[in-house]
């Protein structure tokens, strides 16, 4: 079975997507291989719905976004572990959060991911999981500059083995 | 998101990515995917469907950390159970985010 990759994308969106092929300086492979076993691996989760926790950390700047649709918020959370489904507040533009916010294991899959460590199929999860804020194609630069060294840097303190990345 | 995958595995850190969009995954390319065909906003499937998202979640371990070669995708191969006009229309925002009002409105431009 192969996925149709623009089954609930509007048409009008679909030339946006569709054979664009690589961004350029981005055409090779890319390879890290997973060497250890999972049972043995700490796992850490990312997810670009624009999650952050409404108590303590501020939200996505939507405000610019809107007087500048071009533009996409590159700032990123931190989500512990333990956080619980009502600490969670979304900041996205580009869907609707009703789901999200009724389960949010469907953006960020904590608790399942937890159940696996239980069972001792995945050896561990990280401290803190990522949330970034998604349509974000636009503003490559501050991503490369920025955004992906920091998390990478957050990544290795944390010592994680893996990411999973799940696009809003 | 495939790009970000890329330089964070460029790093060291082996990705996965889950998306909706396998297709664009691939062309991005992206080291290891797996496609999920559900509305978005909904990587790991439906709210409250444990078991759905346990087989997404199990899956997207297995090619993690089973993948041979960079450019690794499997769909997963579950049907959204929502009808899809249903679906298509609930994902979306109530309000069109800016870059479609802007498209919107460039569009009505055009045709004025």
């Amino acid at each position: 079975m192969i996925v149709d990759s623009y089954r609930f994308l509007p048409r009008s969106f679909r030339p946006f997507y569709e054979g664009r092929g690589p961004f350029p300086g981005e055409e090779s492979p890319v390879w890290a291989p997973f060497e250890k076993r999972l049972s043995a691996s700490r796992i850490a989760l990312l997810t670009s719905a624009g999650v952050y926790m409404k108590e303590s950390q501020p939200t996505f700047d939507l405000e610019r976004e809107d007087a500048n649709p071009e533009w996409g918020d590159p700032t990123w959370r931190v989500i512990p572990a333990t956080a619980r489904p009502e600490d969670f507040a979304f900041a996205h533009l580009h869907i609707n959060p009703e789901d999200m916010l009724a389960d949010p294991e469907i953006a960020l899959p904590m608790r399942g991911l937890a159940e696996l460590i239980d069972e001792a199929v995945v050896g561990g999860s990280v401290a803190d999981h990522v949330a970034v804020m998604g349509y974000q194609d636009r503003g490559l630069e501050d991503w490369r500059r920025t955004t992906a060294p920091e998390i990478v840097a957050h990544l290795r303190e944390q010592g994680a083995d893996a990411l999973i990345l799940a696009p809003a | 998101m495939p790009v970000l995958a890329r330089w964070i595995e460029a790093a060291g850190i082996p990705t996965v990515v889950v998306t909706m969009m396998p297709a664009v995954a691939e062309e991005r390319r992206a080291p290891r995917i797996v496609g999920v065909e559900f509305p978005y906003g909904h990587s790991f499937g439906m709210p409250h469907d444990k078991t759905m998202q346990r087989r997404v979640l199990d899956l997207a371990l297995r090619v993690l950390a089973g993948a041979a070669s960079s450019g690794t995708r499997v769909d997963f191969d579950v049907e959204w159970p929502v009808p899809l006009r249903e679906a298509y229309k609930s994902w979306q925002p109530k309000v069109p985010s800016p870059i479609v009002r802007k498209l919107l409105e460039a569009r009505s431009a055009e045709r004025s």
